[in-house]
């Protein structure tokens, strides 16, 4: 325990250093009361309003992690909410609507992962071909059209509360603690990580690579759905067009604010839910302190600008460096000998 | 001159033909990228089917070159007129020019081009600036002079159709200042960013106790908000005004249950009005204005929205 809160600490303190600056613009910020049974506040909203990004991200960790990358997680939400939509307006109950959407991701996953782990094109294409057919996957299903539907059940999915907590942060939560203890308390994250530092080396150490990797896109694209599954019944509708549209972008990025590497090896699910939240508070908080929206993106671009700047272990070297030169001066030789 | 022999030839045709002969009209789509653009495609179906006209349909799928070809067809035909809904506003010179040395007249449905006036017949479209300031007419008469709060959702930023709904509404307000115009976001012009932003606005004031109206400028992100205000516990339509445009069949829903007060309408029937320009220009040759502004009509819960609702279900939207 005390080993894991170590490893996340930058991103703790990153965390704590964005709500800390909302807090400052927002003074309202912190505050959550109880009202009509459910938690209600900024805080609450972003536990609610990031859980796409946050259940995707926990998907894209195990891809990249793999050396890969899943471009599709945004357009498989669309292609899961429509199906969802399409099931629960054709009768087919709250179980079968789930199960469908739920299949439906699997499947997206299953193609991504035979393109990548068997046909052996690069990550980045094999799933940019889903990116761009799959909004037209999910238009045909939606016919165009926002398809909306009226089932409490379902809705209670993206808008109810369990224990006065929003549903979409339930959901995240335990499927990132399901994630991180599938991938820690068994041998599978370690043979996650030897298939993306080496998959060759791997395979020849008897690592079964092909089925990690097409079972690791099937977990990515099972996120997307309860992603997708949240979004629809969010808005009680599924909206092709827009559903998920660059969420892949935001999840990509929730991942490198966790301090995992884009070449792959060493992750951790958690420092990636963590990335999620951070975003997520930006995002809020940009909308919280009204300014002007012509500002929302260059805000968030220059805070998360900064975010990646501050962790790189380059300006991390040079850090070191320069205390451990005013704590005791040393010749300047020395010194350069610390630098990396 | 030319143009004069030949409606006279034209109308000597027609009186052998006992206007028998139905007229034909080409029309050149974008595609089907939203549902307002599939309903206008069904009700110009509609129109030209009432009128008896043979109407030749052709979808661009969102490409120029597609339309121009469309057009091509269209004057290789030899088609009595062509709508044409133009996908961009540049490169239209020259297919345009051909139009009118073939004498086709072309009419330009809901954008307009960037090319002389005296290559088309007219355009129909809606004034954008004016749907906004029919907002905020409404709002004004709503409020009744009493202290107004008004939070807005924005559409895509940058994109005329926000740009022109936010200054219109602006006009409407102006010179009333018990209705203050306090937060205004985008919100995309999508329900699930409506309701992100509105969730956040209703923190921002006061649980939501501040506001006194919210303005959209769609209906997909007034339906999204409708949600959020709900869910904060709030009764929208009552506790806050909800007014919108487009007048999609969801928004009467909403109004149906009592949830949105108003929307102003972005009709898709630009087509009835340029087929009676059309007739009448075949009539008797005359030219009507360049610019046909449609009807930005107010709809509120005393126009039956249940009835708005079913009329408006099955166009496509």
């Amino acid at each position: 325990m005390q080993r894991t809160l170590t490893q996340l600490a930058p991103q703790l303190v990153t965390l704590a250093a964005v709500v800390l600056l909302v807090w400052v613009v927002f003074p309202g910020f912190l505050d959550i009361r109880l009202v009509d049974g459910r938690l209600v506040g900024p805080v609450i909203d972003i536990l609610k309003r990031g859980a796409p990004v946050a259940l995707l991200a926990t998907g894209m960790t195990l891809v990249i992690a793999t050396r890969g990358i899943d471009l599709s997680v945004g357009t498989v939400m669309a292609i899961c909410g429509a199906v969802a939509a399409w099931a629960i307006d054709g009768g087919f109950g709250l179980g079968g609507a789930l199960a469908l959407a739920i299949v439906a991701g699997l499947v997206a996953g299953l193609w991504n992962g035979t393109l990548v782990a068997i046909v052996g094109i690069q990550p980045i294409v094999a799933t940019l071909i889903l990116m761009t057919a799959g909004r037209g996957i999910a238009q045909l299903i939606t016919e165009g059209r926002i398809l909306t539907f009226t089932h409490d059940g379902f809705a209670w999915l993206g808008s109810g509360t369990l224990l006065a907590v929003p549903v979409p942060a339930v959901i995240w939560v335990l499927t990132g603690i399901a994630a991180a203890l599938l991938m820690r308390r068994t041998a599978l994250g370690l043979l996650v990580e030897a298939v993306g530092i080496n998959r060759r080396a791997a395979a020849l150490a008897g690592v079964n690579a092909t089925v990690l990797l097409i079972a690791v896109y099937m977990a990515s694209g099972l996120c997307a759905a309860l992603a997708g599954i949240i979004t629809a019944a969010d808005i009680r509708g599924a909206d092709a067009n827009n559903a998920g549209l660059w969420l892949e972008l935001d999840a990509i990025l929730a991942v490198v604010i966790g301090g995992n590497s884009l070449l792959g090896g060493r992750f951790s699910v958690a420092a990636s839910l963590i990335g999620a939240m951070i975003i997520q508070t930006i995002d809020t908080g940009i909308l919280l302190a009204g300014f002007p929206s012509e500002y929302n993106l260059v805000i968030k671009a220059a805070l998360v600008l900064v975010i990646l700047v501050l962790q790189s272990p380059r300006f991390a070297a040079e850090w070191r460096t320069w205390r451990a030169a005013r704590a005791e001066p040393r010749p300047a030789g020395q010194v350069q000998e610390d630098a990396p | 001159m030319t143009i004069r022999t030949l409606l006279s030839a034209a109308a000597a045709l027609a009186l052998t033909a006992g206007m028998a002969q139905a007229q034909v009209v080409g029309f050149s789509q974008i595609g089907s990228e939203s549902g307002w653009r599939a309903a206008e495609t069904t009700l110009t179906k509609q129109q030209a089917a009432e009128r008896g006209i043979d109407l030749r349909f052709s979808d661009a799928q969102q490409r120029q070159e597609n339309q121009i070809a469309a057009i091509r067809s269209f004057i290789a035909q030899g088609v009595d007129a062509i709508l044409l809904a133009p996908v961009v506003a540049t490169g239209w010179d020259s297919v345009l020019e051909e139009a009118k040395e073939a004498d086709i007249p072309v009419v330009l449905l809901d954008r307009q081009v960037d090319s002389s006036d005296d290559l088309y017949l007219t355009a129909v479209g809606s004034d954008l600036v004016h749907e906004g300031q029919v907002a905020g007419e409404w709002l004004v008469s709503a409020a009744n002079g009493e202290d107004c709060r008004v939070v807005e959702l924005q559409g895509t930023t940058g994109s005329s159709p926000a740009i022109d709904r936010k200054t219109g509404f602006e006009q409407g307000i102006a010179g009333h200042d018990n209705i203050q115009l306090v937060r205004s976001q985008t919100g995309d012009f999508t329900r699930a960013q409506g309701k992100e932003v509105m969730e956040s606005f209703l923190q921002a004031e006061n649980g939501g106790k501040d506001i006194c109206a919210l303005y959209a400028h769609n209906d997909d992100m007034a339906v999204g908000a409708i949600q959020a205000i709900k869910e904060a516990g709030l009764q929208p339509g009552e506790d806050i005004l909800v007014v919108s445009i487009d007048a999609v069949p969801d928004i009467f829903q909403a109004m149906a249950a009592g949830e949105a007060n108003a929307t102003v309408e972005l009709t898709p029937n630009m087509a009835g009005p340029a087929f009676d320009a059309l007739a009448a220009y075949w009539k008797d040759g005359s030219v009507p204005a360049k610019f046909i502004q449609t009807e930005s009509k107010l709809y509120t819960p005393s126009d039956d929205p249940q009835a708005e609702y079913e009329r408006r279900k099955d166009l496509g939207y």
